[in-house]
Parts: structure tokens; sequence; C-alpha cells
């Protein structure tokens, strides 16, 4: 239909007057930031603490470990306080690599994308988003979408290293990802922010709609901790 | 969908009566409306985040053909296609072809305006291949087969008796004597039966709230995951979109997502938003074979440059009818067509033309609600007195209407008569009123007595008060600079 095209842009064009796209083309290669926040506007532990408050906010559960080899015993509790039996699906992921699954000899770990039939699956989060307690996530080799939305339980694993104030830090990181292909995105980036959930029947908020029912994020506190004192963050 | 905009007293007079709208339309005060106003609350930078929201789109709009070819070529880069339709004819076509391609039995479908204002269930259906709808509002409404009442919340006018009754005529493998009384269990049995369409479908069609020039970026928001099942699943992904839906870069975006959850639910950010480039690549584990984005145009691109323009901004968050008094009784089929509330009154007309629907504009107290909560400030009042102002032109006002306004406008341009006649009838009515200052019956304005007593005036007109008021305390200096600061 490129008939229609032509007639799309030539209608938007003869509503224009001089036709100067210079600012647009500034536009998108300086990519100006807008407003973000203040409430973002934190020292790095405190930060975290924000990232905590906000995704318990929007009923995800948090867990924070000291460090990689805590996360098998914080992942078994998980299952046990749910009552599912002691299985997950893991994300091929090199990130979480060092984390010594083989501890929990009775912890059951496949790895790969999932067809639904997983119950819980294990994912490694590319950055958490303190603004609003959001996890940015994206699709690769190593980190199948399918493992975000089908199980009933998605467990996320984030370092408190990859907390980051806006999702503009998030977007300016994933970009320095992308240096291959610049400007060119995985295909698909999730922000998750909480469990799955519908107002739809009669604005009653219920969790759990077609997504996972419920999101449990364990923490690893990989450095940031206890190197500032917690200053009080206020109204947010 | 058909229109029957024409007929919105008809439609509003039923939706009066009707005791189970009634009793869902309660609800919208105290959920969308408290819930926009504490997330605003909660976050200081929300009114200039408003105004710069309402930029941002105004610049886009300012290069909408530069940043929909910059979009286009980004999409091609990345390995996707793009289809231009300036019809619903041309995009349904497009669509079905599309579906052919892997000769789908099933399509699932995130929620989309864009769909349903190009009926494409219907033709969908028509031509052999199943919709299925997986929001579960839309996936309710699809099932009693009818329009959605609102852009965010479709299944808003459905109370859970009448989805427990759409559940049991449409799920008849399910034990017929199972319990469907409470929201979780109707939310189960929805979870459960569409789960296997989403694994079973052929092509997954979603809506989207922007297009991303920079990188040739679909983005849905959503709370269910349905929308994600939907793309990520199927062996195709096709994203319908309006054109104005195109937004410059991430930050531009990412500037827009902030006001938008909070205007339409009062979350702070939605609990999935997804943003989709090309198809799955080379090493990918999942995702789909092909992307595809229908840009569909369908008379906006008239609207650059006319005196609606502004609507162009939307970013269909549903706040301009959570607070609307007129949409809060009516509801949203009252309307007739697939946009309700203030933006709805200014859209379908401009998209279906005023003769269709010129009742719309004029279903407004212009109380100015719609404007004060709009996060892209559209001037939603100001756009629907156009209308009034075009349906008075086009002589499509009654003409008892039209000789009043003559009447008035004759007097209102002789400011000396105007003052005299306003007296006269200012008298005229306190008689009337008799000794309850109630009138019960006006010659000229029946239907308005008919259902409750006018109270009659009092004292003496504004006018004649103001002019007393100043004859006898004139404005002092310290008044004047008082109002200055003001
Ligand atoms: S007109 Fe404004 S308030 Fe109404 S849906 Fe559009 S953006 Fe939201």
């Amino acid at each position: 239909m490129s008939d229609a095209r032509a007639e799309i842009l030539g209608k938007i064009r003869q509503s224009r007057g001089v036709i100067d796209d210079s600012a647009a083309e500034a536009r998108l290669s300086t990519r100006p930031r807008g407003i973000i926040p203040a409430r973002t506007d934190k020292a790095p532990g405190v930060l975290v603490d924000l990232f905590v408050t906000q995704a318990e906010f929007v009923d995800a559960s948090v867990d924070r470990v000291a460090s990689a080899d805590d996360v098998p015993d914080a992942v078994a509790a998980y299952l046990a306080s749910q009552n599912l039996p002691s299985e997950v699906r893991l994300a091929p992921d090199t990130q979480l690599d060092d984390i010594p699954w083989d501890q929990r000899p009775t912890l059951l770990v496949s790895r790969g994308k999932t067809d639904g039939s997983h119950e819980v699956s294990v994912t490694a989060a590319f950055a958490g988003i303190a603004e609003t307690g959001s996890l940015m996530l994206h699709s690769g080799p190593e980190s199948p979408s399918t493992l975000n939305f089908l199980p009933d339980h998605h467990v996320v694993v984030l370092r408190a290293s990859q907390v980051r104030k806006s999702y503009e830090d998030g977007w300016d990181d994933l970009r320095r990802q992308m240096t291959s292909r610049p400007n060119t995105l995985p295909r698909t980036v999730n922000f998750i922010t909480g469990p799955s959930r519908t107002g739809d029947i009669e604005q009653k908020i219920l969790m759990g709609a077609h997504g996972p029912r419920r999101l449990h994020i364990v923490l690893i506190d990989d450095g940031f901790i206890g190197t500032s004192t917690p200053e009080k963050f206020d109204g947010i | 969908m058909e229109s029957t905009s024409h007929r919105f007293p008809e439609n509003a007079r039923a939706a009066l009566t009707n005791e189970a709208l009634q009793s869902a339309l309660g609800k919208l005060e105290t959920g969308f409306v408290v819930n926009r106003a504490t997330a605003a609350g909660r976050l200081p930078e929300f009114e200039a985040l408003r105004d710069q929201a309402r930029d941002i789109k105004n610049h886009t709009l300012a290069h909408l053909d530069y940043y929909l070819e910059a979009f286009e070529a980004k999409v091609i880069e990345n390995g996707g296609h793009v289809h231009w339709a300036s019809t619903a004819a041309e995009a349904r076509q497009i669509i079905l072809d599309i579906c052919r391609t892997v000769d789908a039995k099933t399509v699932t479908k995130g929620k989309s305006m864009i769909a349903e204002e190009i009926a494409l269930n219907d033709y969908l259906a028509e031509n052999g291949v199943e919709p299925i709808e997986t929001d579960l509002g839309e996936y309710i409404i699809q099932l009693r087969d009818e329009p959605p009442s609102h852009i965010i919340a479709p299944a808003v006018h459905v109370i859970k008796e009448q989805v427990a009754e759409a559940f049991h005529v449409a799920h008849t493998h399910l034990d017929p004597n199972r319990s469907l009384e409470e929201p979780r269990e109707l939310l189960e049995e929805a979870r459960a039966v569409l789960r296997q369409k989403f694994l079973d479908a052929d092509v997954g069609i979603t809506g989207a709230n922007f297009l991303i020039a920079e990188t040739g970026t679909s983005v849905i928001v959503t709370n269910e995951g349905n929308g994600d099942l939907t793309q990520i699943l199927p062996k195709i992904h096709i994203a319908l979109a309006s054109l104005e839906k195109v937004t410059p870069t991430l930050e531009d975006t990412t500037s827009l997502l902030r006001v938008l959850a909070r205007s339409a639910t009062g979350q702070e950010f939605s609990s999935y938003t997804t943003f989709s480039t090309g198809p799955r690549r080379d090493d990918d584990v999942d995702g789909p074979s092909e992307y595809h984005v229908v840009l569909l145009d369908n008379g906006r691109s008239g609207m650059l440059g006319s005196e609606f323009q502004d609507m162009l901004r939307c970013i269909r968050c549903g706040a301009c009818m959570n607070h609307c008094p007129v949409y809060g009784v009516v509801g949203g089929h009252a309307y007739g067509w697939v946009y309700p509330g203030p933006m709805g009154a200014v859209l379908t007309p401009t998209l279906l033309g005023v003769e269709e629907a010129g009742h719309l504009p004029n279903a407004s107290t212009f109380c100015g609600r719609c404007e004060s909560v709009c996060p892209v400030r559209i001037p939603l009042p100001n756009l629907m007195r156009q209308y009034r102002k075009r349906e008075f032109e086009r002589k499509l006002v009654p003409a008892s209407t039209r000789a009043g306004l003559g009447l008035w406008a004759f007097f209102a341009r002789r400011p000396a008569l105007y003052r005299v006649a306003t007296e006269i009838m200012g008298l005229m009515l306190r008689v009337m009123g008799g000794k309850r200052g109630r009138i019960g019956w006006l010659p000229a304005a029946r239907g308005w007595t008919a259902h409750r007593d006018m109270p009659a005036p009092t004292g003496r007109t504004f006018q004649a008060q103001w002019a007393a008021r100043r004859a006898v305390r004139p404005q002092s200096s310290k008044d004047a600079s008082r109002r200055t600061k003001l």
C-alpha cells in the first residue's frame, strides 16, 4: 500500500507551512532528558532502600541477601513459603553463573525458555529502577521473555550495584551495551513493576491476571550497602 | 463498528434507568478518581510533567512526517515491516493478508482501541480467522457481544453477576454447577481458558501506546500481562496504531509514561511496560519471527493544522471520562461509538462527521474537570465549543434553539436594552414564583421544569447590583493593589 504512504505523508506536509526539520533531527541525535523526579536524588545505598520500598509498594516481595552464595537458600525458602515443589526453571544467563545451585541438591534446576509447564522461573535483571521499584529486563539468547510471563511465580535476581535512579539511567546502560548495533534495542525490553493484576471486574484489584501471580526479588547486597549512612527519604 | 452516536439522547435516557449500569458507574469516583489524585499528590513534579508531556506531543505533531519516516526506516532496519493505511478498510485488509500468510486459524489480541475503531474482529471472523480478546475486560465484552464502554476499562459497565452469566454461556466444557460468585473465581476461570488460547494462536495483534522514531519500537502498557503473551508467543506480532502515536526518543517516551499510568489508574507505573523492536533475533530463543506495524490514518492527517489538532496529543489515559459528570451517569455506550466521554465528544465528530455525532459535544456541562486532569492539557471544553459553533453554522441546530439564540444575540448586542429586558424578566419570574419562590412550569423550558422546579430570582439582576455596589463603594487603591497580587 505504498499509495497510502504517499497520500498520508502528502497530507501531513500540506498542513505544514515551511518545512524545517532541524529541531527534530537535533532531538533524535541529542535525545534530551526531561524532568527526572527529585525523589531519586539519593546516595547509592539509600537509592537501594528506595527501590525496595517502591517495589514492595507495588506488591512485589523482596529478600535481601549478602552474596550470590545465599541465593539458593533464599529461593528454596521462597518456594517453601509458597508451598511450591522444589523446582525452578532458570534463565541460561551468565549473570547467574556465580550462584552455587548445587549447594541445595534437593532444588531441581533446569535451564531454558518455558512452554508454560514451569511453575517458577528464576531470571536475572538488567537493572532495578528505584523511582518506581521497576525491574528492567530484556530478551536475548540468555534471557527468554517467556520466563517473565508464563510461570505463576517469577523470581528475579538483582544486585544492589544494578539499581539505577531512573528509567533514563537504565536506557543509557542499555545503549552502552548495544555497541555492535547502535540504537538497536533487544527484541523485547520489559519494565516489570509488581505482579500481574487486573481491575476489570468491578474495579476490584486482583493479582495474577495472565502473568505471574507473584513477583519475588532476591536482592544481592554487593557493595553499596553499609557504605552510606542511611538518610531518611521523605515524601515518596 | 457501526455508530449510534446520532441517537445519543435516546441512548442516554436508556442508560439512566439501567440499574446494573448505574451500580457499576457508581464506583468510578471512589476508584479511578481518588487513585489519580493520590498518585498526582505523591509526585511534586506532576504538573510540570504535564506541561512537558504537552510540549513533547506538540513538537512531535509539528514534525509528524519526519518522525514517521524515521520510525519506518528504523523498523525496516531491524527486520520488521511497516504498512500504511489511509482508511479502516485498508488496515483490515492488510491485517487479514498477513494472517493468511501463515494460514492463521486463531489470533490473540491485546487491547487496542484502533482495532475497535476499524471493527477488526468482525472482519476477521467473517473471513475465517477467529479473534480472541485477551484483556480480561475485552474478553468479557467480546463474550457479551458488545463494544467497550471505556478506553482503559472496557467492561467497567458490567457487574460480576453479568460476567458469571457470560462465562456460564461461553465455557460449556466446564461443570455447569461450578461457583462463579466471586471476582477471584471469575478471574481464575478466564486465566485458565485464555492460557491455552495464548499458546495456540498463530498471530498476536496488539495496539501501541507509543511508536518510537529513534529505535523503531512499539510500546504497550498493561497490567495483566496479556499483551506480552499476545506478542511473544505466536509466530507473528502485528502492532496496530494510529499515526499520532509516534514519539521522538526513548527519553521522550519515558517522560510521557510518567504521566500515563498516574492519570489512567493512579499507578506510578503499570505492571508491564514493554518495548518491542523488530522480530526475534537470530540467536533469541523465543519471540515472534515476524514483526509488522500497521499505521492507520483514518482522518487524523486532516486534523493537523485544523482547530482540532490539539486532540492528536491524546495518550488515551481515560482520565477525562473518569472525571466527567455526564459520562459518570450515562456510561460509555450512550456515546454510540468507540470513544466515549469528553475525548470521544471531540474525536467522534472529527472522525465520523458532525452530522453523525453532533450530539456528543453538546453532552457536556462545560464544568472543565476533563481539561483540569488531562495529562497532555487538551482544552477539551473549548474543542467541544468549536463543534457547537460548527453545528450552529451548518444549521444542524433545531429551529426553536436557533430562534432563541438569535433573540438573545439581538439583546446582547444592545446593552441598554439588555439591562431593561433582564430587569423586566427578573420581575416577571419573581411574580411567577409566588410565595414559594419556585417556578414549576416555564413555556420555553418545559423539558427542564418537567423534572424539577426552577427557583425564582430573589433580588435584582447581577448587573444592577454591581452598578449599585460600585456607586456606594468606589474601588480604593488598596483594593486594586491587592487584586494585582492575586
Ligand atoms: S483527552 Fe486527555 S484525559 Fe482524555 S483520554 Fe486523552 S489524554 Fe487522557
